[in-house]
């Protein structure tokens, strides 16, 4: 079979993506740097070649909540957005999940407001973890592109029913080109079967359908979206391997290894920063340094197990935020370190605050982050939670 | 555009299957009766909608599901966003002869939903949206909102020395929805059941959006017995308080075109939530009514 | 098919896969009735009743049903509001206070 490859933005992967996991509904609210999807998708369905109705939604919030209205027919639907988007249909994240509806949505990480900036950073998903959505951070276009089509697959699964939120970074993924590899129809018809579900309206058997609980059930339905979540990761392992049975890329599940084996230190990575600390392991380990990565994908289910494999034997262990929680940390530190809580030995933590706002991350700043865990401080302990790449003095003047 | 030769509704011919039943709504409810009776209309091949309000927190606690065919709740300001959504699914799995249908409340309505409300009636979605006006957010304890009279009391719109109760006119919201170019729109009163059943049997054969808002009344939330429920729904559209009409085909068409109008007075004072009237605030009421009118029937050319 | 539902026997679930995946449930399951929510009970004189079917238009709750020409009512689920009786044109229908249980 001739390998269909583009050279293609992240965006448009998402879009080639969505095509391919045949949506019945597209219903999307454009948001810089989510737009190219939107557009695109317009596109494919003008022309034919996406067998979907575009429905032009007047906001975010009735972006989720059509989109609800779409799952609740039985149908599959795929929406799309960003940062301020994302939170303005917040409401629906936390209603979609509860209701078990299996959308798959994409979101362009990008900045919140205030300061308003359209540019990449990680704090508008990262502050929806709670919302009861699998959330999955990718690290190039390729990756994008196969993720929406995984997604359909694990949140259509009758043991996990759950929302899937695909993450790629705003402007450093949506915008950038890269070649591609789209998959045959044919071939992700057979990986991807048309959505069924028993969570829908009939006509044989009528339902009442997001209802109100007393204080009596509330606490069993939480429980149960919990486990949902939880049964997922295993749904997840099993897709990531088929995936790579049939169409030969495989992606390791919950979490990606790169030279953690032997490594005196590891920095942990979420999204395209993933990219370049290949390349700053790749030249400090030809300099004799032992520094691994460990490229979380899945934020959740939160790699609990992997973290805590690769963590045990290391040193020290670095956690890139491109977020943070003001007046403590971030977002993805704070989640790494509950989990080595469990260890009995945990390494020294240090969580490096950088790329907010669209700020670059270059090698050099990951360099010395490698240098730093390596290293240490002569006498105690790192500073914990270190803002990377200010452009003032923030001493006391 | 919708057939002439639609079958006229009434209590003889309307199918005998309930399918609002076993609820939790305050005895007397007009609210209930609305979405009784518009369920009747519509029939089983339906989905109902219903964002937070009373008709959705008396119907629908786990386990007591008193909707005999499909319902939802949707979150409180997508009513119509949920409808749209519903309409798109059934339309892409090519289910016909099927119903999405809304019940919301005013505030759920005029204020909240008004936006996804917009945008369904701009996308011209197949579905049916019923707002029931209480007047006022009843379900939270009778809080004031965009379609709460002038004069009245309410738990945000005290009654007292300093002010009348609420002191802005009602959203026009039929007109609102009507400025849309929307296919069809009714405004209805559940004193006037017959009307209203047959208004919402125009909106079941709608190939596009449709909307009715219906008078809906509260004994609750206005001070008034339960048994008089039907009544006062009446007498507000008998003394011109609310009009009767219709809005197709780009016309505007009163229901009902009366010679005078009954005491306003009388209507009011009847009603707890307006016995605080002064004769300042019940001229005002009156002559808001008459400019109301007069507005009316030269912007519709009725 | 019957016209309105009635009461179903329901037991809690005891087991969290007893829960529905949702929250999502039968349509027109109910486990408990409006009675005790009378003071007054409505009576139907039927000698009176003309059979025009105006109770059972105005109903709130939908209690009142066709029986042959006239109406009968499902005392299970009326709440006592007086609409039916105060709307019935020939005062067929009395408002009876509750002996109380």
């Amino acid at each position: 079979m001739v390998e269909d490859k583009r050279f293609i933005s992240g965006d448009d992967a998402v879009a080639f993506g969505a095509r391919l996991a045949r949506p019945h509904v597209i219903s999307a609210y454009p948001i810089t740097p989510q737009t190219v999807v939107v557009e695109r998708l317009s596109e494919m369905v003008e022309d034919g070649s996406l067998k979907a109705e575009f429905m032009h939604v007047e906001s975010e919030h009735s972006a989720i909540s059509a989109a609800m209205g779409v799952s609740v027919t039985g149908a599959r639907v795929f929406t799309a957005t960003s940062s301020q988007g994302l939170l303005y249909m917040a409401e629906g994240l936390f209603y979609s999940a509860g209701g078990r509806f299996p959308i798959v949505m994409m979101n362009a990480n990008r900045s919140l407001a205030l300061p308003w900036s359209i540019y990449g950073d990680q704090s508008d998903s990262l502050s929806q973890l709670n919302s009861g959505w699998i959330q999955v951070y990718v690290e190039d276009a390729q990756e994008v592109l196969d993720m929406i089509i995984q997604a359909y697959r694990v949140a259509e699964d009758p043991s996990v029913l759950t929302p899937f939120m695909v993450n790629l970074d705003g402007f450093l993924l949506t915008h950038t080109y890269e070649p591609v590899s789209i998959p045959d129809q044919a071939m992700v018809d057979a990986f991807l079967p048309p959505f069924s579900t028993h969570n829908k309206i009939s006509f044989e058997k009528p339902l009442n359908i997001g209802f109100s609980t007393t204080p009596q059930d509330n606490l069993e339905y939480k429980y149960q979206q919990h486990k949902a979540m939880l049964d997922s990761v295993e749904v997840i392992q099993k897709v990531d391997a088929e995936f790579a049975e049939r169409f030969g890329r495989r992606y390791g599940g919950l979490v990606e290894e790169y030279f953690c084996n032997d490594a005196e230190v590891v920095l942990v990575t979420l999204g395209s920063v993933t990219g370049t600390a290949r390349v700053v392991v790749d030249r400090m380990r030809e300099t004799g340094r032992r520094v691994g990565l460990l490229k979380i994908r899945y934020m959740r289910p939160f790699p609990v197990n992997e973290v805590n494999r690769v963590c045990e034997t290391v040193k020290r262990v670095g956690i890139i935020d491109r977020d943070i929680s003001f007046g403590y940390e971030g977002t993805v530190f704070t989640n790494v370190n509950s989990a080595l809580s469990r260890l009995n030995n945990p390494p020294e933590t240090v969580n490096f605050i950088c790329g907010l706002g669209g700020r670059d991350i270059p090698k050099e700043d990951l360099e010395g982050m490698f240098l730093q865990l390596l290293d240490g401080s002569g006498s105690g302990k790192l500073e914990r939670v270190q803002f990377i790449g200010m452009r003032v003095s923030i001493n006391d003047r | 555009m919708i057939d002439k030769e639609i079958k006229r509704l009434n209590a003889r011919n309307i199918t005998d299957r309930e399918f609002f039943y076993g609820h939790k709504a305050c005895p007397g409810c007009g609210g209930s009766l609305a979405v009784r009776l518009a369920l009747k209309v519509i029939g089983e091949r339906s989905c109902s909608v219903l964002p937070a309000g009373c008709m959705s927190a008396v119907g629908f606690i786990y386990p007591q599901m008193a909707f005999t065919a499909n319902a939802m709740i949707s979150t409180f300001p997508g009513t119509a966003s949920l409808l749209s959504g519903i309409a798109a699914g059934a339309r892409a799995l090519g289910i016909e002869d099927f119903h999405a249908v809304g019940f919301a409340g005013d505030g759920g309505t005029a204020d909240i939903g008004i936006q996804a409300l917009s945008g369904a009636i701009d996308r011209n979605d197949k579905i049916i949206y019923i707002c029931y006006d209480n007047e006022a957010y009843m379900n939270t304890g009778i809080q004031k909102s965009g379609l709460t009279p002038y004069g009245t009391r309410t738990t945000t719109s005290p009654a007292g020395q300093n002010l009348p109760g609420s002191i802005t006119h009602k959203k026009r919201l039929f007109e609102i929805v009507a400025a849309h170019g929307i296919e069809y729109a009714a405004v209805a009163s559940m004193g006037y059941p017959i009307d209203y059943m047959n208004k919402v049997n125009k909106a079941k054969h709608c190939r596009g959006t449709s909307f009715i808002h219906v008078y809906a009344s509260c004994p609750t939330g206005w001070g008034t017995p339960t048994e008089t429920s039907i009544e006062v729904a009446k007498e507000a559209v008998d003394c011109g308080l609310w009009v009767l009409a219709e809005y197709e085909k780009g016309e505007f068409r009163l229901t009902r075109k009366p010679k005078s109008f009954t005491s306003v007075e009388d209507h009011l004072k009847k009603q707890g939530r307006y016995r605080h009237l002064s004769e300042r605030d019940l001229s005002e009421i009156v002559r808001h009514r008459d400019d109301n009118w007069e507005r009316i029937r030269s912007a519709w050319k009725v | 098919m019957k016209n309105r539902p009635g009461i179903t026997k329901w037991e809690r679930p005891s087991h969290i896969d007893d829960y529905p995946v949702g929250p999502s449930f039968d349509a027109g399951h109910l486990i408990t009735t409006n009675a005790a929510w009378r003071t007054f009970r409505p009576v139907i004189d039927l000698a009176k009743c003309t059979g025009c079917y105006r109770c059972y238009l105005v109903c709130p709750d939908g209690v009142i049903f066709k029986k042959e020409d006239k109406v009968d009512i499902d005392l299970d689920f009326c709440k006592g509001c007086g609409v039916c009786s105060y709307e019935c044109r020939v005062d067929a229908i009395e408002m009876i206070k509750e002996s109380g249980k």
